[in-house]
């Protein structure tokens, strides 16, 4: 069947679009709020002053004359990432992992030109990738070290971690492993393997790749079913804390794990996607009712994200995961 | 909640003043609610024929009168070096031609050009009563025979409306009694027919009146009027066949005068003459009712579209079809998911389709399209700040516009010079977009895209283009407010998208399987 019934969607909670713009967006989200996550500047500044681990700016770039000044600002960093600080949906962001003379080296191996980053650059000031269109600032920052824990399940960059945050509270979370196929990006619409997490264990429950069903990775061929992310509580907690930090009631905080500063928030987003529910195979909306039917928050992020941990826990005993069972148990 | 239901009041609002003007507007006003709706409209001439004695001439003719199921749209009068003056009393227009010295044939021209609405006329008014019947003198032979007649048909009738036809028929009837044939006389011409069939009636107490009319026949000439008789019964008057006996005004027929003034006087002249001919034309029926609207300054119309100059009015034919458009794209986009790329880029491309035609508008496009992107690929290596290459692509868009247009007239094909209305700024745009597209996230979502936004906008097209759409946007705009409401409405819709269907069937599968 190639079109699912809109009753069953209903009936496993699957929230659309339109229920999420305008029962989520609308209803949580102040849009004077949006500024502070559309501008990834200002989210880094927000965090650093809430005390949240950042990737480290390296420096930023305004004005298309500035541009030039893009060779020693670069000079001393062999690995860094080129961000619009507006953007959106992972547009724009160029990474470079190796520099040689005058050669910079995508992660694919790619090797690029002083003159093509610089051409790149001042396509960000132009406002290419921005949303609407709007004159955008360059911010350079330095590149994540893969944790060793992704090294078998990542394919020329760095996993990152979707966690969904309702009025502080984390609902519903999703790895998202770069393939070959998404160029290293962690975008699922471009190929990227999303895998739904445990909120409360942190361990692989399901994966998709182009909205079907996988049990592997595509290029490395290591199976998700012994995938646990490490440092998951301090995961759940800084996702939480993002409520306080920005005050936004629904929001999508993209974390990082750091081989040697541990976990990060790379970007917040307003408007996250669904396709979280894909990955983790189940809807939004049965989390969505348990978190609007709670009258007070909690204050403190660390027991709003024990509070998620222990709602939201992948009940095994009930739905073993089915890449937790083996050949001879589907007999 | 409250803000729901107060976007329902407000959509209820909308909804009933939409409806609610353009029901007036039919009803009321006449505006047909298709566009093929068509009336004839009937020019009557009646020609005036006398020989002048070399006295003073005075002509008096009596004119149809206005009643709410006839327009009349122009009268004209004509006639060499007469005075001419138009005469109202209370039983009806009149004609005055005047001339101190004629002599000769003379002639006279009155024009009418009238349509019928098909509004039902409207009952007697207080100054139609009817004065109390005379009583008839007869002599005593056919007095005997009418009060002999009238109680035989008497006899046969319940009501009046029954009486007057039975006795209409009886009189027409083809083996006549003694009495009857008595009463016809040998003179049976129609005047005289009608004049004892009014005489009878008064007989038995009830009020008639003789009424003049044109039966509407395209292409007849040398028409005369035709008579029937109108029956005062239960408070209006009821016309009748008096041939036939048949009740109510016949379809295609013209009251041209009622009562028993004389049609035609002529003072100073003899041999006096008239005759009518008929010419049938077909108008489409919202032009004669615009028209007319017009006319009576109905302030519906007159603050309407319909009062601005021609080239405006042509504008917002236009510009009226937009919101159509602009539905479609949110049914596409909030209903359907399409992907499109810009939000009301389709639109845009919709009302090129228009000018284009569908075929040659789709071929243009994804020609333009294709050779900018090309050219755009070549252009992303040149190493140019954004502004001036969007602007770049500007100018090549112009150029593949202008070959486009060039090429095609030396091959003699004139569709293809209508690239012009495609507009530019908006070309550029999506190419430079679909160019980005297809670098950062691959050819596919560049089709995906692509196709969706042509697909919208040839479903708004085949909407915008279809002529009773046209026809009620351009002159029915308050249906614009139908459409604001639907759009509201649909701005509420929480359901899931046809494409979400598709995009987590695979979340069924699982479910599915997980209840085994």
């Amino acid at each position: 069947m190639l079109l699912a019934s809109a009753k069953k969607l209903r009936s496993f909670g699957i929230i659309g679009m339109n229920q999420r713009n305008f029962g989520l967006i609308s209803r949580y989200n102040p849009r004077h709020l949006y500024p502070l996550v559309d501008d990834k500047l200002k989210t880094k500044l927000l965090a650093q002053e809430a005390g949240i681990t950042v990737p480290k700016l390296l420096g930023t770039v305004q004005y298309q004359h500035d541009v030039k000044s893009l060779k020693e600002i670069l000079h001393p960093y062999s690995q860094f990432v080129i961000k619009p600080v507006k953007g959106s949906g992972g547009k724009g962001i160029l990474v470079i992992t190796e520099h040689d003379h005058n050669l910079y080296f995508k992660p694919s191996g790619d090797a690029m030109q002083l003159a093509d980053i610089e051409r790149h650059v001042s396509n960000i000031l132009s406002g290419l990738h921005s949303l609407g269109g709007k004159p955008d600032t360059v911010m350079i920052e330095s590149l994540i070290q893969l944790d060793p824990v992704f090294s078998d399940y990542s394919y020329e960059g760095i996993p990152d971690i979707r966690i969904i945050v309702l009025r502080g509270y984390p609902i519903m979370s999703m790895l998202r492993l770069t393939t070959h196929a998404s160029d290293g990006k962690a975008n699922l619409h471009q190929g990227a393997v999303g895998v739904g997490i445990d909120i409360g264990t942190g361990r692989a429950l399901h994966a998709v790749q182009y909205g079907e069903s996988v049990t592997h990775h595509p290029d490395t061929r290591k199976t998700f079913s012994e995938l646990t992310v490490p440092h998951w509580d301090k995961l759940l907690q800084l996702a939480a804390a993002c409520y306080e930090m920005t005050g936004l009631g629904y929001l999508g905080a993209d974390l990082v794990l750091d081989r040697d500063q541990g976990p990060m928030i790379i970007e917040l987003n307003a408007r996250p996607g669904l396709a979280i529910q894909v990955a983790n195979r189940t809807g939004l909306a049965p989390r969505v009712a348990v978190i609007e039917a709670i009258k007070t928050i909690d204050p403190d992020p660390q027991s709003r994200a024990a509070f998620s941990k222990r709602q939201f826990a992948f009940d095994t005993d009930i739905h073993p995961p089915r890449l937790l069972r083996t050949r001879s148990d589907d007999r | 909640m409250y803000a729901k239901l107060r976007l329902y009041i407000v959509v209820i609002l909308l909804l009933g003043l939409g409806i609610g003007l353009t029901l007036y507007k039919h009803f009321a006003l006449g505006f047909p609610l298709s566009p093929d709706d068509k009336k004839s409209v009937w020019t009557i001439e009646a020609r005036i024929d006398f020989v002048a004695r070399g006295d003073p001439v005075i002509v008096s003719f009596a004119l149809p009168p206005q009643t709410p199921d006839v327009v009349f749209m122009e009268e004209d009068f004509a006639s060499s070096d007469y005075g001419f003056s138009e005469l109202t009393s209370p039983s009806g227009r009149r004609a005055q031609w005047s001339k101190r010295v004629a002599s000769g044939l003379q002639t006279a021209y009155y024009r009418l050009s009238m349509y019928e609405t098909g509004q039902i006329a409207h009952p007697a008014m207080a100054a139609d009563l009817p004065p109390e019947p005379e009583k008839p003198e007869f002599d005593e032979v056919l007095k005997t025979a009418a009060t002999t007649l009238l109680d035989q048909v008497r006899s046969k009738s319940a009501n009046t409306e029954i009486f007057t036809r039975e006795l209409i028929t009886t009189l027409n009837s083809k083996a006549p009694s003694q009495n009857l044939s008595l009463l016809i006389n040998d003179q049976s011409s129609e005047d005289y027919k009608t004049h004892l069939i009014i005489n009878l009636l008064a007989l038995e107490g009830i009020s008639a009146r003789i009424v003049r009319g044109l039966y509407l026949e395209d292409g007849r000439r040398r028409q005369s009027l035709t008579n029937f008789v109108e029956v005062y019964i239960g408070n209006e008057w009821l016309l009748f066949n008096q041939n036939s006996g048949k009740s109510g005004k016949p379809k295609k027929f013209l009251v041209w005068q009622r009562g028993d003034q004389s049609l035609l006087d002529v003072v100073g002249g003899k041999n006096s003459q008239i005759s009518f001919s008929i010419i049938r034309n077909v108008h489409s029926t919202r032009d004669l009712v615009v028209r007319d609207s017009m006319n009576k300054q109905a302030g519906i119309i007159d603050f309407s579209i319909y009062s601005l100059p021609i080239e405006q009015q042509n504008a917002f034919k236009m510009i009226l079809l937009l919101p159509i458009g602009a539905l479609i794209v949110v049914i596409m986009r909030l209903l359907i998911g399409l992907r499109t790329s810009g939000t009301f880029m389709p639109i845009l491309i919709a009302l090129a389709l228009i000018q284009t035609t569908l075929l040659t508008g789709i071929i243009i496009f994804l020609t333009v399209v294709g050779t900018g992107l090309l050219i755009r690929s070549y252009l992303s290596r040149l190493n140019l700040l954004f502004v001036a290459r969007i602007s770049a692509v500007i100018i090549v868009v112009i150029a593949i516009m202008a070959s486009i247009s060039i090429l095609s007239n030396k091959l003699g094909l004139d569709q293809a010079m209508t690239v012009t209305f495609f507009p530019m700024i908006i070309l550029a745009w999506t190419i430079e977009r679909m160019s980005v597209l297809w670098e950062e996230d691959g050819p596919r979502e560049v089709f995906i895209q692509g196709g969706g936004s042509l697909l919208t906008a040839v479903i708004a097209y085949l909407f915008m283009t279809n002529r009773t759409i046209e026809y009620l946007t351009f002159n029915f705009p308050e249906l614009m407010l139908v459409n604001l409401s639907l759009i509201l409405i649909l701005g509420q819709y929480t359901g899931y998208r046809l494409s979400e269907l598709y995009r987590f069937h695979a979340l069924e599968r699982r479910n599915v399987a997980g209840k085994r």
